[in-house]
């Protein structure tokens, strides 16, 4: 794959990796199936180039901007975050982006825009679990405008210092390293600015399981998996599970919530 | 048929002895996988959830095999058949207790207050403890003198394994994100099975 050109950034830099192997081979990207290893598989013919995205809604203007201007928005930096999974798997991961709110500001946004849709491409004809309706496709995902203007919320558009592989979402994802790892739109083709908060696909699926916010929180658990402990990939047969941390560790998006039942808003 | 036949030319000693050869092999053949793929870093990102998924599907399909084991017998009017069913039912224990170890173990290092926890607050696993639990009589009165010395209360202890059946398809059922492809397959086998036995050709009573 093309190496970047990025800065190196002090976050999570006392993080011990997980593998390129591991983090290009266990992924959760149900448009190419619903198995881990299916989309290293299947998404080996995707095309991620040429790519724009769509700016629209509560915006100055409509308008479209390509993936090479998308990367000269902002000096692309490398940020290694913890990735945890809803399902109770962890990863370490070092990303390749800028951060979210390079685009915002591009954007111009209006006094209306409150939250922001992610929209993920989708083709039945060249992604094989987007012809099967597991979800409600297309993709979709959002953030209120606060945690999008978060320093932490990354458009990443590579891993280990190259471009997005396919299955990881090439060629630019979101990336909110204290949500649960579906918050992160994967192949962005249309940003949104709303004035309500949108229903995403996983609420569509089951509001009861997973909330707009979906911040990593070990204290609400989920009605299937364990939400105190997560197992990190690349660990070991033996290694057990680690404690999960409030917010995946990321006390500094606390403020955001303040004054709000994480709870209820789970 | 040709098998069949083949297989009625043997005695039905010869038969049932070979029958048990290739259970036994079949089965061992799965942990022998996990352990070489153990061993030689074949098991993914996750080796953990390979081994729990692994040795639930496998308990799963010995616990449908076991099942098959009347209908088939009654198709084919192989009375013989019947002695390999105690082989397939002690194999979904087998498999059933490497799941629960692997879970106890690999998954939470026997931190038992975690693990009462998983089991109470998520159905799934409830169900699958409970599934498990019911294993437990089935795989003690397993011998010939439990089946002696229950008589007719064996026959009824025993028609146990289809709450087993229906608890672990739920277990499968809860646990599937969204994807519910492999438990439909699971379920519609068990169901095939149930109603095989109610159809009237399968009656000991035909001819």
């Amino acid at each position: 794959a093309q190496t970047l050109d990025f800065q190196k950034t002090a976050y999570g830099k006392d993080e011990k990796l997980t593998s390129y192997e591991d983090v290009t081979s266990y992924n959760n990207y149900y448009e190419f199936g619903t198995g881990k290893e299916d989309p290293a598989r299947e998404a080996v013919l995707f095309k991620p180039t040429p790519w724009t995205i769509k700016i629209e809604g509560a915006v100055k203007q409509n308008k479209t901007i390509s993936i090479e201007q998308l990367m000269k928005l902002a000096p692309l930096e490398e940020r290694i975050y913890r990735m945890r999974c809803v399902e109770g798997w962890s990863m370490v991961i070092p990303w390749v982006g800028l951060p979210l709110k390079a685009l915002v500001d591009w954007a111009q946004p209006t006094g209306n825009a409150k939250y922001i849709e992610f929209v993920s491409y989708n083709d039945p004809r060249h992604m094989p679990g987007a012809r099967i309706p597991v979800l409600d496709w297309p993709y979709l995902e959002g953030l209120r405008m606060d945690e999008a203007m978060q320093p932490l919320t990354l458009l990443a558009v590579g891993l280990y210092g190259k471009v997005l592989p396919n299955q990881n979402g090439a060629p630019v994802r979101l990336v909110v390293p204290w949500k649960y790892g579906f918050k992160g739109a994967k192949a962005i083709s249309t940003i949104r600015f709303v004035e309500q908060m949108p229903r995403t696909s996983w609420m569509k699926a089951s509001a009861r399981e997973y909330g707009f916010y979906a911040n990593v929180n070990p204290a609400v658990d989920h009605p299937r998996w364990t939400q105190s402990s997560e197992k990190r990939i690349g660990a070991g047969v033996f290694a057990g599970r680690i404690k999960t941390k409030m917010f995946n560790g990321y006390d500094e998006v606390g403020q955001l919530y303040a004054g709000m039942d994480l709870q209820k808003n789970f | 048929m040709t098998v069949l036949q083949w297989a009625s030319a043997w005695s039905a000693k010869q038969s049932i002895y070979a029958l048990k050869c290739v259970i036994w092999v079949g089965a061992l053949i799965p942990i022998c996988r996990l352990v070489y793929l153990g061993f030689n870093d074949g098991l993914g990102a996750n080796p953990v959830e390979f081994i729990e998924r692994s040795t639930g599907s496998w308990a799963l399909i010995f616990l449908l095999l076991s099942l098959g084991v009347t209908p088939l017998k009654l198709l084919t009017q192989q009375a013989w058949l019947i002695a390999v069913r105690r082989l397939l039912g002690l194999w979904m224990f087998a498999y059933a207790v490497l799941h629960v170890t692997s879970y106890v173990w690999l998954d939470y290092q026997f931190d038992w207050l975690d693990i009462v926890k998983d089991i109470v607050k998520h159905p799934y696993v409830l169900v699958g403890a409970a599934a498990l639990l019911l294993t437990l009589p089935l795989a003690a009165t397993s011998n010939q003198r439990a089946i002696r010395a229950l008589k007719q209360r064996w026959k009824r202890l025993h028609k146990i394994v289809y709450v087993i059946g229906i608890l672990a398809l739920l277990h499968f059922w809860w646990l599937v994100k969204k994807d519910v492809t492999e438990p439909v397959i699971y379920s519609v086998v068990f169901a095939m099975l149930i109603a095989l036995r109610w159809l009237p050709l399968t009656k000991k009573t035909s001819k």
